[in-house]
């Protein structure tokens, strides 16, 4: 990962995107690092596809603009996947999807051969866990998986701080369902 | 008064989180505030605050923003600490007492969270809100982080409330850009804010009487405030508030170097950038300078000689700091996030202009307008800005004055 890490989240209005990311600007936080969080800032919608940014670096960030060519790109509905969510992409760049499908469908859905793909079930492990489809945490989980941006302890103990109780502890099992199940291409 | 820096917790907050949390720690007598976004969180924040018992503020949640500052103006003539907060069309309701409360010479702290004015409606930033104030006689100090979110709540107190100053300060920040953005916040303790800020200091009226009294409304000794003031007096308060104005440049270092004593982190009026042996400069205000600096780092990796400044205090406005700083480059590109309509260019750009009008060599000065309605700045529009004011510096002349960037044309 370079010395600043661009995180962009696809998702929509009401699962919780904008927590994801403030979830990692958390764990960054607490591993002494500096980062960012902020949505695509439109009107809150239910259902309307928006985006959720971090950025985590080793040094301030003085930048203050969206980001264009992330280093990972995280799809949180499957419904969302097209060649909008890699927009902006590099090789290097680490894709992590939520879906039911081959890697060879993704590709074919999102146009690119570019990037380095992750797979996740994170609607069925949401389902499973939570008893309801929302993929935020699961995906961060899979995040993690795939790029190790912080570490997996830091971002249960966020996660647990955020949600608390009952809700912090299956938050965190779907987190760590996540990271296991995911898989690259 | 010489502290050392204190131990600092590290805090995830978002701009508005972290001014609320400032004025937290300074437990002013009266907050009023009416909700509006993107300032919103700063209200619901501080009234989670009042609601836990955690400060001793009176929370007047008024039916406007027009009465919400009528209440600070109230208040800080009775002698308390106030605090408000605004965006856009809040600020815009507050119009006619803005000027009261800089006229009444009231130390009232505003935080005004930058967003575009109506119409057609929008909710994200852009400075036309403040930029339409410039006049009114307050203070404005921008932005460019959480951290100096926090950080400027915190020392506009101590501006403001100055007795060589008495003025209200506004304490701008970026709508969404910093408002609603999670960054890492170094956040001072409790105590050492509390004596930072201090006890509000009153002015002191001789001869009320045969006797001294502090200028604050007090039925056991009567002032009257904010009177009738014909062509007789009238002008004289104004040239009153100037001096003032003028005054508040030294006060404004004064309190940006003691607060870097206790912070580590220093503040002046404004904050340039490599710019030591520049021949072109970008100077503007707020979240976007942030941005430039990247773009400094890397047009100078290509060789070109950048650098930037970023304007904290705009008024009042550092006109000597900036000649001093300038005196070498060759050409300035301003970035205005507000216009001035049937203006020739932006506010900022206007002043820059005016600013070398005496000087025996003046560089040459481009203005780039952008970012309104929250327009975003990205990296590669800051460089194609960057590229044509050195063009504008390697041709000897301005090529064209005013442009519009990131505008579909």
């Amino acid at each position: 990962m370079p010395e600043l890490v661009e995180i962009r989240l696809h998702g929509r209005g009401g699962q919780g995107a904008w927590t994801a990311t403030n979830l990692l600007a958390m764990a960054a936080l607490r591993e002494g690092k500096y980062s960012q969080s902020f949505p695509f800032f439109g009107p809150e919608r239910g259902g309307a596809p928006i985006l959720a940014f971090a950025r985590i670096s080793d040094k301030p960030i003085d930048v203050h603009c969206m980001v264009y060519n992330p280093d990972i790109v995280a799809v949180l509905d499957p419904t969302l996947l097209g060649p909008k969510v890699v927009e902006g992409i590099k090789d290097e760049t680490v894709m992590v999807v939520n879906t039911q499908d081959p890697p060879s469908k993704v590709r074919e859905v999102l146009g690119t051969s570019r990037g380095k793909l992750w797979t996740v079930n994170a609607t069925r492990l949401a389902l499973e866990v939570i008893g309801r489809p929302i993929t935020n945490t699961a995906m961060l989980g899979a995040i993690l998986k795939a790029t190790n941006v912080v570490s997996l302890d830091s971002l249960l103990a966020v996660t647990r701080e955020r949600f608390g109780g009952e809700m912090g502890e299956k938050n965190a099992s779907v987190i760590r369902k996540a990271y296991e199940e995911a898989v690259p291409e | 008064m010489e502290l050392g820096v204190a131990k600092q917790e590290v805090m995830g907050l978002t701009g508005d989180e972290a001014v609320a949390y400032a004025v937290k720690q300074v437990d002013p007598d009266i907050v009023a505030a009416y909700p509006i976004t993107p300032q919103t969180i700063i209200v619901e924040r501080f009234s989670e605050y009042v609601a836990d018992g955690l400060v001793n503020t009176e929370f007047v949640p008024v039916e406007s923003e027009h009465s919400a500052l009528s209440t600070c103006v109230g208040a800080a003539a009775a002698g308390a600490r106030a605090f408000t907060a605004t965006a856009s069309q809040g600020l815009a309701l507050m119009w006619e007492i803005l000027y009261i409360a800089a006229s009444m010479r009231l130390p009232i702290v505003m935080a005004v969270v930058n967003r575009a004015l109506s119409a057609p409606i929008n909710i994200h930033c852009d400075h036309s809100d403040t930029m339409g104030a410039r006049d009114s006689g307050w203070i404005q100090l921008y932005c460019e982080n959480s951290q100096e979110a926090y950080d400027t709540t915190i020392q506009a107190w101590r501006i403001a409330e100055h007795p060589d100053v008495q003025l209200p300060v506004m304490v701008t920040l970026d709508g969404f850009v910093l408002s609603h953005t999670l960054e890492s916040v170094r956040v001072l303790p409790d105590d050492v804010v509390k004596r930072f800020v201090g006890q509000r200091r009153y002015i002191r009226v001789v001869g009320h009487e045969y006797k001294e009294v502090p200028l604050v409304l007090d039925p056991e000794n009567p002032l009257t405030l904010g009177a009738f003031g014909m062509y007789t007096h009238y002008f004289e308060y104004k040239r009153q508030q100037a001096e003032a104005m003028e005054k508040a440049k030294r006060v404004i270092e004064e309190v940006g170097r003691e607060y870097g004593g206790i912070s580590g982190r220093t503040y002046g009026l404004i904050h340039p950038y490599r710019l030591e042996d520049a021949e072109v400069a970008l100077i503007g205000l707020g979240s976007t300078m942030g941005t430039a600096k990247i773009v400094v780092d890397r047009l100078r990796q290509e060789g070109m000689k950048i650098g930037l400044i970023r304007i904290r205090s705009f008024r009042p406005f550092p006109r000597e700091e900036l000649l001093k700083s300038l005196s070498h480059v060759k050409a300035i590109g301003v970035l205005d996030r507000a216009m001035s309509f049937g203006a020739y260019g932006g506010p900022l750009f206007m002043e820059m202009r005016s600013l070398f009008y005496d000087e025996e060599s003046r560089p040459l000065i481009s203005d780039y307008i952008y970012g309104l309605g929250g327009r975003d700045m990205p990296i590669k529009l800051l460089e194609d800005v960057a590229r044509d004011v050195k063009r504008n510096a390697d041709r000897g002349r301005v090529a064209e004055p005013i442009r519009y960037v990131g505008l579909r044309e």
